[in-house]
């Protein structure tokens, strides 16, 4: 089986707190020692040259084509893209075509990410029937066939009665509620952060109270009924200031951001950009800058790619009914590599944490955890170019843009599924 | 005593009783419950009294029981059933007690999907008034029949562990169970999803809450289910009836869990294959005919008391 020998790399596993020069022992497909770890017989030995060696990345928040919007990416051209960002672990939402609200679906989600070889596909279950809001979805079978927490994608519900009782409801079976905050009302019809700049271009805008108002609601629902909530690409300094207050109060909350929330903001929009529409709309600067500041304080515990895959009918058409949202695996580590952060709190808030929070045996280094890792050059840059990205979908909103932090090679259970271009010309067989 | 008077005396609920108030109740009722069983109930105890059954939900089951307890004790029984209209219902709550009072009637027995209903007519009306379930208030009869069923089987009440599972927040049943069983010094655990359980009710001496029906189920002495109402059951307050039974219903299995000789119970009208699997609901261990019966028993020791606690007029 597969065995392998990383020398010569900088391991960087945010689980254990490791930053240092070193050696990784792989046999069978599983992490089976460091440094000093005799190699198996016949082990493929990687020379690092000094590259990073990190946990494949836990990507908590992917929208996939599949099923139902196969045009715009199927689960394999999915997987690729992951892969080639250093993805191996995708948390996909559930509100495809059907969506996934029954327990079949959900393994038969999971059976198709075993299928591509190159990731692990982790289901979300709907919070409601067909994600629509209405009847609460069966949180204890979906629970028991796989699904690592619920949610009805990038649809918010409006109704608190309704809220509070899924959020009664979901507590008996610690389920984790993973939530759009924005009060629908509120954001209906709009496409844009409300701003001078919106008002300018004259489209309708949705305001950043939308955000906090509905976090406000939530988190007085999550402290009355004790769940677990988790608020998805929050992208507001506002809702932020909310969620740390509840933090030191002890409310079991948590929230993840997405790198356009703080690599860009509403000014990317230009001249009515489609590809830099977003579901919640880009913010102002001051905004961005408070995306950043809790990423740095740890407000927020995740940051997730929030990929969304578009095709070119669905963003060539007048701003407002263009689809919204970018793709993000295969940018997802080097947007937030370049974003200032030092790199171990880069690497654990796309590793350990999201790990962490939903649960799942990966995002570490640990001796006796699948060999999931990805090899990458800190130092060396690449330009984003949309029309040649991995995978199907091409709606990059980074075109253009240099990035730090190239990756070399993905593993998933030791496995190498992806190789960039210029090392898959000289790869060792 | 407060809901048994001695001046025109009512039961509109356990709340407030003590042992030495209920226990007579269920001493008459198993003697009835003999004489019901050999028909010879003795016809002349309510011979001249008028029962009027007030019903402003609809019901067979109570109605029935109540109907035939009058009848086997000789009163003469009369039902009324008046669909509840949605207009000012304290103003038609009181229209009819006039009535009531001009018909010369003795015992009301009452149904009213609102709580506090009866003991608001209770102050209005000559008649003793007997609740026969409020809204999502009381509901004594039931549990003194449930009462008398255990008791027949156990020999006692006090120290025995009974779960009581299902619709906890929506049931008048369970709420006069709970005064009951907690009088008669019970241990009362209490199992269904937190939609259907307020948490308020673990704060009660003697009640636990649970969430995990299996827990809620080992060692119990008495598992008695309530009927899940399906339009409950929508996605609203539970997910479906699939995930109901799955997490929440009394199949054999969990029944496995309790004492080997504990009894199986349910008011009825049963769901089965939602709250309870059918091979359970039709097992020796079950004894929800049995509580049937012994309504009919209870509501006669009812009838009877009230009518004896009555001023000569």
């Amino acid at each position: 089986m597969t065995s392998l020998v990383f020398e010569n790399v900088r391991l960087i596993d945010p689980a254990s707190g490791r930053d240092s020069l070193g050696r990784l022992v792989v046999e069978n497909g599983v992490i089976v020692g460091h440094d000093s770890h005799e190699a198996p017989k016949g082990a493929r030995v990687i020379d690092g040259k000094g590259a990073v060696l990190c946990p494949g990345l836990v990507d908590m928040r992917v929208t996939l084509g599949e099923p139902g919007s196969e045009y715009r990416e199927t689960i394999q051209s999915g997987a690729e893209a992951a892969v080639a960002g250093g993805i191996t672990s995708l948390a996909v939402l559930p509100d495809t075509d059907p969506s996934i609200d029954t327990p079949s679906l959900v393994h038969h989600i999971r059976r198709r990410g075993e299928e591509t070889g190159m990731v692990a596909l982790h289901p979300y279950g709907a919070l409601t029937r067909g994600c629509e809001g209405k009847e609460m979805a069966e949180f204890g079978l979906l629970k028991q066939a796989g699904a690592i927490a619920f949610t009805d994608g990038a649809r918010a519900l409006g109704n608190a009665k309704q809220m509070r009782n899924i959020l009664a409801y979901s507590r008996f079976l610690d389920a984790l509620i993973v939530l759009h905050p924005e009060e629908p009302s509120l954001a209906r019809g709009g496409c844009a952060t409300g701003s001078a700049l919106a008002v300018r271009l004259g489209l309708p805008q949705i305001p950043a109270a939308a955000e906090a108002m509905m976090v406000t609601r939530d988190l007085r629902l999550a402290e009355m009924t004790g769940a677990r909530v988790h608020f998805a690409h929050v992208s507001t300094g506002e809702a932020l200031e909310l969620i740390r207050q509840a933090k030191a109060r002890n409310v079991r909350v948590t929230c993840d951001t997405a790198p356009p929330y703080f690599a860009m903001t509403e000014e990317d929009i230009g001249d009515f950009r489609t590809y830099a529409k977003f579901s919640p709309p880009l913010r102002q600067e001051q905004d961005r800058q408070a995306v950043f500041d809790a990423l740095a304080d740890g407000t927020i515990d995740v940051v997730a790619s929030d990929h969304m895959p578009a095709d070119a009918d669905d963003k060539r058409l007048p701003f407002a009914h263009a689809r919204a949202g970018g793709t993000g695996m295969t940018t997802l580590l080097g947007v937030t590599l370049s974003s200032g952060l030092p790199i171990m709190d880069a690497l654990r808030l796309l590793t350990s944490a999201p790990a962490r929070l939903l649960g799942l045996e990966a995002g570490t280094l640990a001796v006796g955890r699948d060999a999931d890792l990805c090899l990458f050059d800190p130092n060396e840059t690449w330009t984003v170019t949309a029309g040649s990205m991995p995978g199907c979908a091409q709606n990059t909103p980074f075109d253009g843009r240099e990035l730090k932090g190239h990756v070399l090679r993905t593993f998933r259970r030791g496995q190498e599924v992806y190789t960039t271009p210029s090392l898959a010309q000289g790869k060792t067989a | 005593m407060r809901t048994v008077r001695r001046h025109n005396a009512h039961l509109l609920g356990i709340e407030g009783m003590d042992a030495s108030d209920i226990t007579p109740f269920l001493d008459l009722a198993e003697s009835y419950a003999l004489l019901s069983r050999s028909r010879t109930a003795p016809r002349d105890v309510l011979q001249g009294r008028t029962v009027i059954n007030l019903f402003f939900e609809n019901s067979t089951r109570t109605r029935t029981s109540f109907e035939l307890a009058g009848k086997r004790l000789g009163a003469d029984v009369v039902n009324m059933s008046v669909a509840t209209s949605s207009v000012s219902k304290g103003e038609t709550l009181l229209d009819t007690a006039s009535t009531l009072n001009a018909m010369h009637c003795d015992l009301l027995v009452v149904r009213h999907d609102q709580s506090g209903a009866p003991a608001l007519l209770s102050q209005k009306v000559e008649a003793s008034v007997v609740n026969a379930g409020d809204g999502m208030h009381e509901h004594p009869t039931q549990a003194l029949l449930d009462a008398l069923t255990i008791r027949r089987h156990f020999g006692r009440l006090d120290g025995l562990t009974i779960a009581i599972c299902g619709d906890v927040a929506h049931s008048r049943v369970v709420r006069s169970n709970i005064h009951l069983l907690r009088a008669m010094g019970s241990n009362i655990r209490l199992a269904g999803p937190p939609t259907l359980l307020p948490s308020a009710l673990g704060e009660l001496d003697g009640v636990t809450l649970y969430h995990d029906m299996d827990e809620a189920l080992t060692g119990v002495d008495v598992a008695m289910c309530l009927r899940v109402q399906r339009e409950r059951m929508g996605g609203g307050l539970v997910p479906s009836a699939r995930e109901y039974f799955a997490l929440f219903g009394l199949d054999r299995r969990r029944l496995g869990l309790a004492q080997p000789n504990a009894l199986v119970m349910h008011p009825g009208p049963m769901n089965r294959g939602i709250e309870i699997a059918s091979d359970v609901a039709d097992s020796p261990q079950s004894v929800i005919s049995e509580q049937v019966e012994m309504g009919v028993a209870v509501r006669m020791a009812v009838l009877d008391r009230l009518s004896r606690m009555q001023t000569p007029s």
